[in-house]
């Protein structure tokens, strides 16, 4: 039953492991490809050091928690290395094969800028005007 | 049953190998040579792990452990050179 159990856990990891490194190779895109083998990798590993901790666990040396120690480290610092990996590829700039969302924005942005200014230069010359017509009124009551 | 499991995941396993070192070697830009060198660590470990159950031996978390850390610093390290130009400020 264990043998298994252990074999089970195996197959599965090595089989996630060979899919991550299959995403790598065969997707067309940086984004794409990152997401692969941080998933996969992380779940394949993990299944593998599970059947190693039970592997040792049951071989009459005591329980090992060596394993664990990997498994809890890997599971920490996977989503770190590819934060900073999608941020180093966005950096720089690699092409996309999504559109790319910045541009959107920024136009988006502009819009709204050109509006702003449009308001501003409306109230502008609005107010000048008012006080320039205030200041007619005291000049013409000053020369009255 | 392990006897015929494991020589199929070994095999599984140096595939995944190869193939992220083939991205390593072809990858078009810096960020997917560091990917692959981030998978092909967590590759190795997985080989090392395998290894030591094969052999029935616990010499080799000592090496996994270290690889896991090593891997991980110089990926941010190789990140922080490509996002800033340099490593420590």
């Amino acid at each position: 039953m264990l043998d298994y159990l252990l074999s089970f856990l195996i197959l599965f990891g090595a089989i996630f492991t060979f899919i991550g490194s299959l995403g790598l190779v065969r997707l067309k895109d940086f984004y794409t490809r990152l997401h692969g083998p941080t998933k996969a990798t992380t779940l394949g590993v993990g299944s593998i050091l599970i059947a190693s901790a039970i592997f040792f666990s049951t071989r009459g040396t005591g329980i090992s928690l060596h394993e664990i120690l990997i498994t809890l480290f890997l599971l920490i610092t996977a989503p770190v290395s590819a934060h900073l990996l999608a941020k180093a590829a966005l950096h720089l700039e690699l092409n996309s094969l999504a559109k790319i969302p910045t541009k959107k924005v920024q136009q988006e942005g502009l819009e709204q800028a050109n509006q702003t200014e449009v308001a501003q230069q409306t109230t502008e010359k609005i107010e000048p005007l008012t006080s320039s017509d205030g200041s007619q009124d005291q000049e013409l009551a000053q020369k009255q | 049953m392990l006897d015929i499991v494991l020589p199929i995941a070994f095999g599984l396993v140096a595939v995944a190998v190869a193939m992220s070192f083939w991205r390593l070697l072809r990858g078009p830009s810096a960020p997917d040579r560091i990917l692959a060198l981030d998978t092909l660590n967590i590759n190795t470990i997985a080989l090392l792990v395998l290894l030591g159950i094969h052999l029935s031996s616990a010499l080799f978390f000592e090496a996994a452990l270290l690889i896991a850390l090593m891997g991980f610093i110089s990926t941010v390290a190789f990140c922080k050179y490509l996002l800033r130009g340099d490593i420590i400020e």
